[in-house]
């Protein structure tokens, strides 16, 4: 499954993106952001706060409760401030 | 006629007039043009910036802009509707964004327009950095910005009509 991260939650993770392989049992949004906090200091600190960190699934906006089985990219990233 | 409609993100600036003539060329039925144009400010909350750099989510960008421009069409009686972005770094004076809305009436242009913008703050995504002379930081979202994103909620498809 493709990651993908924006902005200072890029910054905090140290990469734009990633192929990873979703362990069995993390199957929601909520789930893959407690799962990717788990594996390591930077990411730990990019989702220190999960309830500002925004969710998309093949670039449609989801909330963390949203189902990842068929997903082809997932994107998280902060807020958004374009206009 | 059919409804006109543009999308596009850019590097480059944007000739906000050019845009409007594009959307007015050869048809009369157009009777109220709305151009908004944001611009790089100077200052962010009375701190002068050096310039904002935009990061945006290539095509989710475009998906997302064009999910509100086929809302914005099925609210109000549209005839045409043009969004420029920009992205990369832009410096205090230069355009960011352009949004234009044509219709038979002035409500539905000036309505849809700033649906359009209130949508683009929240729901694109984009996200400023701005460089001041002490580094650089991530623009904070605003509450204001989301209040104004979410009252179009309450308005509803059957009032806008």
């Amino acid at each position: 499954m493709k990651i993908r991260y924006f902005a200072w939650v890029r910054e905090r993770v140290g990469k734009p993106e990633e192929d990873i392989d979703v362990p069995p049992g993390v199957d929601t949004v909520a789930e893959l952001i407690a799962w990717l906090s788990s594996r390591g200091e930077e990411y730990a600190y990019a989702f220190d706060n999960p309830k500002v960190i925004r969710a998309a699934i093949d670039h449609t906006h989801v909330k963390p409760d949203a189902a990842i089985k068929s997903a082809g990219e997932i994107a998280f990233f902060p807020p958004m401030t374009g206009g | 006629m059919a409804i006109s409609s543009t999308v596009r993100l850019q590097r480059k600036p944007f000739d906000a007039a050019a845009e409007a003539a594009k959307l007015t060329r050869g048809r009369s039925d157009i009777g109220a043009l709305v151009s908004f144009t944001g611009v790089c400010r100077d200052n962010e909350q009375g701190e002068p910036i050096a310039a904002l750099t935009l990061e945006h989510y290539p095509g989710m960008a475009e998906a997302e802009i064009e999910r509100h421009v086929n809302e914005a069409c099925a609210r109000w009686p549209l005839l045409g509707v043009t969004v420029v972005h920009r992205h990369g770094r832009i410096v205090p004076g230069e355009d960011i964004v352009l949004v234009i809305t044509a219709s038979s009436h002035r409500e539905a242009a000036f309505a849809a327009a700033e649906f359009l913008m209130d949508y683009l703050k929240t729901r694109a995504p984009f996200w400023k950095q701005v460089e001041k002379s002490g580094g650089t930081s991530w623009v904070e979202a605003k509450v204001s910005d989301d209040r104004a994103a979410e009252r179009w909620k309450a308005v509803g498809r059957d009032a806008a009509e």
